[in-house]
């Protein structure tokens, strides 16, 4: 058994698609130096080529973001870093704050000289409370940096209390504001009217490290990695049913079949991608599903299932998950979430039909076209992929 | 005397302005472990905002209770890996030791106990959070480990 590990271990470390960009030695000072150096257009059409996207989930082309604030006319911007990594699944962040937080912060340096920012603020989860006083001491190291360098630009960090919901970028925005973390209508989108209603970028942790190793090594170091709309590399986190839990830093494209040869076994039933909010995948469909923009986008959760697991059971935790964190101010994620988790029920308790289900199915993408935010709009992916391929465990 | 001044020490120190309304919120809840009533009409008015803003900012959020917590907050997580990998067990060591279900608070007034989502830890599941350190790999033994370490 301890063999088998150590083999498998070696496999994935060993696998042509594995990279090592995040957790590498950097030279910082020299990173810091290069982005007082560059100009911002410069910044900006480096990330463009590049063709880094957020990391955090959704995939919005980051340079979009910066374009849009730098051209936001305002006295005062912001950069904020999204720590807020709720998503069932995902601990990359965690991983990336406790080792490599001076990339994150020169990440952000990158961004506000892109955009003209003086304020950087780290949108830190709750969960995470006891890295704080390990991320403000490199904090006040690199604020320190800055100041001596005369580039007026300081960070600082902002917890959260709890709530998935403030993953999401303008639910973050009205925490950050002292509100109830409920999702703002879009437009005006951040970039325009963000952080007290001035321009603001935000940026998952994951995506600010890769667009500080872009301004240190230029975007062919990023670009030269991936496929052709899912560029360069991602941090995974895996865990579930594997022998290897863990994080691991692999080139996006990469398909879930050769994914679970590296990570599962002859008994991997399916492998969740992206999260309780992500997409479900049976093992028949490993073969022609890829890990990227293409296929099954994903901010790093990868979850593992072997064939001991009830997919009902599976669905049920996600359901439950969903009604306690939906944020209640609109009608379809509150209601449909919690009628969702009634429905399973009432099936497996023989209450309705087995033909029920499809009405379930029906209300999941209605859910998608008329929640307002991210949230209530992504039930759908989990409800439709585990019940559209095991349907039979869902209603028997 | 002494009570008004947890709420006008934290609003000294983390300002008036609305955005600073969460982290004084966090503050109290550090010191006292939960937003009492009182709590919450103090800052409203230190705020100038009406108690039922304030109320609903903090029962938005699952970290900022309303109700009294005890000294020490169990926070087991209940999401997906945790509850393959054995959440139950840790639940059953938790009830075993302090008579308590998620929602509850010991008799003494030293644990309470919350089932909560994910808390990232999840290649080490089933995993919790004893008020803010993070416990992983956990079993029904080392479970009553730690809850004797916080007794004792």
């Amino acid at each position: 058994m301890v063999i088998d590990i150590k083999e498998k271990e070696r496999k994935v470390n060993s696998h042509k698609k594995r990279v090592n960009l995040i957790f590498k030695e950097h030279d910082i000072d020299k990173l810091i130096e290069k982005v007082l150096k560059t100009e911002p257009e410069k910044i900006i059409d480096e990330i463009k080529d590049s063709g880094l996207r957020g990391r955090g989930g959704a995939g919005f082309p980051t340079w979009i973001k910066l374009k849009g604030a730098r051209e936001a006319k305002s006295d005062i911007k912001y950069v904020v870093c999204n720590a807020d990594e709720g998503e069932p699944g995902t601990f990359k962040d965690r991983e990336i704050i406790e080792k490599k937080a001076e990339k994150i912060l020169a990440g952000m340096m990158a961004v506000a000289k892109a955009i003209g920012a003086k304020e950087g603020i780290i949108y830190l989860r709750a969960e995470y409370n006891y890295l704080i006083d390990g991320l403000q001491k490199k904090i006040d190291v690199f604020n320190k940096k800055l100041e001596d360098m005369k580039f007026d630009f300081t960070v600082f960090i902002k917890s959260g209390s709890g709530a998935y919901v403030c993953g999401e970028e303008t639910s973050l925005l009205e925490s950050l504001e002292g509100k109830r973390g409920e999702a703002r209508n879009k437009p005006p989108y951040p970039a325009q009217e963000g952080y007290l209603g001035k321009p603001t970028v935000i940026n998952n942790v994951e995506t600010l490290v890769y667009a500080a190793l872009i301004m240190l090594d230029g975007a062919e170091c990023f670009k030269k990695l991936g496929t052709m709309s899912s560029k360069g590399a991602k941090v995974f986190s895996v865990s579930g049913d594997t022998d290897i839990p863990g994080i691991y830093e692999i080139e996006m494209g990469m398909t879930l079949k050769e994914f679970a040869e590296l990570f599962g076994d002859s008994n991997t039933k399916a492998v969740q991608v992206g999260g309780a909010s992500g997409f479900c995948v049976p093992r028949s469909k490993f073969e022609e599903t890829v890990i990227g923009f293409e296929g099954v986008p994903t901010g790093g959760s990868m979850m593992l299932f072997s064939d001991k697991r009830s997919m009902y059971n599976i669905l049920h935790n996600y359901l439950e998950f969903f009604v306690e964190e939906s944020c209640g101010q609109c009608t379809p994620c509150r209601v449909g979430c919690q009628q969702l988790l009634k429905g399973i029920e009432s099936i497996k308790a023989k209450e309705k039909s087995k033909k029920y289900i499809d009405e379930l199915l029906e209300l999941a993408k209605n859910m998608k076209i008329t929640a307002k935010c991210g949230l209530g709009q992504s039930v759908c992916n989990p409800f439709i992929s585990i019940v559209e391929n095991f349907r039979e465990e869902i209603v028997y | 005397m002494t009570e008004i001044n947890i709420v006008k020490d934290a609003v000294k120190k983390h300002g008036r302005k609305r955005e600073s309304l969460m982290p004084v919120l966090q503050e109290i809840v550090k010191q006292e472990n939960y937003l009492s009533e009182e709590r919450l009409m103090e800052i409203a008015k230190e705020f100038d905002l009406s108690s039922a803003e304030v109320y609903g900012v903090a029962t938005f959020y699952s970290f900022l209770p309303v109700k009294p917590m005890g000294e020490n907050v169990i926070k087991v997580c209940q999401t997906i890996v945790c509850d393959m990998k054995g959440k139950e067990a840790v639940l059953d060591a938790i009830k075993d030791k302090l008579n308590i279900v998620p929602g509850q608070t010991s008799a003494d007034g030293k644990f309470s106990l919350m089932a909560v989502n994910c808390i990232g830890q999840c290649s080490n599941a089933p995993a919790m959070l004893v008020n803010d350190k993070p416990y992983i790999n956990l079993t029904y033994e080392n479970v009553v480990k730690i809850i004797d370490e916080y007794q004792s």
